[in-house]
């Protein structure tokens, strides 16, 4: 088979093909119902005006040849019989012998239609000429002759005919001229679809770059095809988001196990023999256990991203919570020479998981102790946490070094540590995992500027925090001021 | 000086380990022979599940992920044939949801792999000393080290020393486990109720703030630090 009839074939088996052929089809059966109608409906008006007139001049001739008697009525007969009129006259006496009258005989139609009917006849001008269509009625003028007078149809019919004509012409174009449309329009929706499809599968072999082409347009194919755009930047981005975790995981992951296996040789080579393996392998025990909080940190952040937990949600005091391990970490805070206090608004109460907000509220602390190590100015950690509007915000704020604009969407990602704190100890993943658990709750992280330093606000969105009546809520607006130190229990 | 309970006294513990890699059973079996204890292995779960059943173990070592028997499946069966042993976790599975699942199945502890070793002996132990009903205990004693369940007060030497709720529980946690390793972990699950690993050495100054006001003023320390595992409540040496 050709290309082009390959072609021409898919043309006729396209969904808008088939749609347009019906339509035509429709169409046409539509308007030959509605010819037949006003063709029949035509014709017998037409007929009716004739047998109208031929009763009233037959009611005419039968008073003439009641007051003159067969003389009179075969001179009037023969007075309005011309040779090529439309008129049609036939008048005999009893025997059958004609008297008057253009027709030549009794036409055969009319002897087994005694009321009158359409018969055929020859005009008596020429031989050449036709048979032509007529219309004729008996008339009862007594005395035994007969008569019959008719009316030529033949122009009628013409007109009709032409009329039948001119109307299948015209629905044989619009059946051909709706066919034409109807490939014009699958052939056009083919192409489009074509090149959808031409991308797409250039977009299967790896060239995650291309995109359909949207025409200026706005149709539905131009809707569908930006559609499938976004789509398609969605997952380039989802895309490069993967490659560039695993990017990072070969960096982050491959450099600290080589520096275990480095120090591990350096042990093995060392001349002081058993001293130095101790202290090697207690090195590489140190490494390697980093590395494994590397690798716990990663697949819990892969695993909170896959989806819910709604097995381990807990109602609990979301204050209480904040101010417990804030506690956990003010010694710590404290050793270090700075403050650590919290502010919590009570009375919030919701459905979450506990574990992972105490992990995302103490990544958040471990940063803000981190960081508040490296300012010089005297460092102060403030940890706090309340309504906001209908969610719940947890916000840790210190005096450090702080984010630049800039860096602070980079430092959600995976791995991402800017290049000031590259050198201290962490996974670089402390931040992305609190943004994954935000995102389970269906919340968010804003950073936000601290002036000096940072603030991390932890957003839990309303549909994890409980209602409760307005009278609790009132009451739970009450703030509870300045440092607690311990959380009496 | 009377110690009560002989918390010192090293019994040794008859453990069996139902893991099916054959080295990670080896190494244990191994090194918990080397830290006084003897123990079993057994491959599969329906096999480990028959050892089991025996109940002449002191604690079951499970991985969650077994041949033939799944490792939850084979404590559920234990519990529900009333055989209360207790079962350390052992998993890869380290997910917040697992752990629950775990603990609901009846497991008591829940250890994800990799893990120390001696994390895993310090649990092992914590879990072994259990049979001894600890909670009917109202006076725990550690050389001249008192606390007192009922009053909440702790004395050492008959002078009364004042601690912060925490402190008192982080106290009374050391020493329901006097003389026994107590890893950092242990004590951020107990006595705090976290389960997460936190890039500072929180614990630490807990434990040594704890340390100021029941050892600073007193000649012979109580609470000592176990290099590379945790924390030990002891009279007398290491």
């Amino acid at each position: 088979m050709t290309a082009l009839s390959e072609r021409i074939i898919r043309v006729f088996t396209t969904t808008a093909f088939r749609l347009t052929a019906a339509a035509v089809i429709a169409l046409v059966l539509a308007a030959a119902l509605l010819t037949g109608l006003l063709f029949r409906q035509t014709n017998s008006i037409l007929t009716d005006q004739v047998l109208s007139a031929l009763r009233a001049e037959a009611q005419l001739l039968r008073t003439d040849a009641r007051d003159g008697g067969t003389e009179a009525i075969a001179a009037k007969i023969a007075a309005l019989s011309r040779p090529d009129g439309t008129g049609l006259y036939f008048l005999t006496d009893a025997r059958g012998t004609k008297l008057a009258g253009n027709l030549n005989r009794l036409p055969p139609e009319l002897e087994v239609a005694p009321q009158g009917g359409v018969f055929r006849y020859s005009p008596v001008r020429g031989a050449a000429s036709a048979d032509r269509l007529a219309v004729a009625i008996p008339v009862d003028i007594g005395g035994g002759n007969t008569l019959i007078i008719g009316r030529d149809i033949e122009e009628q019919r013409a007109f009709a005919d032409a009329m039948k004509r001119t109307f299948l012409i015209g629905f044989g174009l619009l059946s051909l001229l709706g066919l034409a449309g109807g490939l014009a329009v699958s052939r056009f929706t083919l192409n489009r679809l074509e090149r959808i499809t031409a991308t797409s599968r250039s977009i299967m072999e790896g060239d995650l770059s291309r995109r359909i082409p949207v025409e200026a347009g706005g149709g539905e194919l131009d809707a569908l095809s930006a559609n499938l755009n976004e789509m398609l930047d969605r997952i380039e981005g989802l895309m490069s988001g993967l490659r560039e975790v695993s990017d990072n995981i070969a960096h982050d992951l491959k450099t600290p196990l080589n520096r275990l296996r480095n120090s591990a040789e350096a042990a093995l080579r060392d001349p002081r023999g058993g001293e130095a393996y101790r202290e090697g392998l207690e090195g590489t025990i140190e490494k390697a256990d980093d590395l494994i909080k590397t690798f716990n940190a990663l697949l819990l952040i892969a695993r909170l991203e896959a989806g819910p937990l709604e097995e381990s949600l807990e109602r609990f005091d979301l204050g209480a919570l904040v101010e417990d391990v804030a506690e956990l970490y003010m010694p710590a805070a404290e050793e270090d020479g700075f403050d650590l206090s919290v502010e919590t608004e009570k009375g919030v109460e919701v459905m979450a998981n506990r574990q992972l907000i105490v992990q995302a509220i103490a990544n958040l602390i471990d940063n803000a102790i981190k960081y508040s190590r490296v300012s010089s100015a005297n460092g102060a950690i403030r940890v706090t946490s309340g309504r906001l509007g209908e969610a719940a915000v947890i916000s840790v704020a210190d005096k450090g070094p702080g984010i630049s604009t800039a860096d602070r969407a980079r430092v959600l990602k995976r791995f991402v540590r800017l290049e000031e704190s590259r050198t201290k100890p962490g996974t670089g993943l402390g931040l992305s995992l609190v943004a994954a658990v935000a995102r389970l709750h269906h919340g968010e992280i804003r950073l936000s500027d601290h002036a000096p330093g940072l603030k991390v606000d932890l957003v839990l969105s309303e549909r994890v925090v409980m209602h409760q009546g307005p009278a609790a809520r009132s009451k739970g607006q009450h703030v509870d001021g300045g440092r607690t130190a311990v959380a009496a229990k | 000086m009377t110690v009560e309970a002989k918390p010192e006294e090293k019994t040794a513990m008859r453990v069996l380990v139902i893991e099916d890699d054959r080295e990670t059973a080896q190494f244990l079996q191994k090194s918990l022979k080397e830290s006084g204890h003897t123990a079993d292995l057994a491959g599969d779960g329906e096999t480990g599940l028959g050892l089991a059943g025996e109940g002449t173990y002191d604690v079951l070592i499970v991985d969650r992920m077994l041949p033939r028997l799944d490792g939850l499946s084979v404590i559920k069966t234990l519990r529900t044939n009333g055989n209360r042993t207790p079962v350390l976790i052992l998993s890869a599975l380290g997910e917040v949801d697992d752990r629950v699942k775990g603990l609901r199945a009846g497991g008591d502890d829940y250890l994800t792999k990799p893990y120390a070793y001696s994390e895993l002996l310090a649990r092992v132990e914590a879990l072994g000393r259990r049979t001894v009903p600890e909670e009917q205990q109202t006076r725990y004693t550690v050389g001249d080290l008192v606390l007192d369940r009922l009053s909440h007060r702790v004395t050492r030497g008959g002078e009364h020393i004042l601690l912060q709720p925490r402190e008192y529980r982080l106290l009374e946690y050391l020493m329901q486990h006097a003389g026994q390793v107590v890893t950092r972990t242990m004590l951020l699950e107990h006595v705090w109720d976290y389960h997460f690993d936190p890039q500072t050495n929180v614990i630490d100054v807990h434990v040594s703030r704890l340390r100021a006001k029941i050892d600073k003023s007193f000649d012979k320390p109580l609470l000592h630090t176990v290099r590379g595992a945790g924390y030990t409540l002891r009279d007398g040496a290491l």
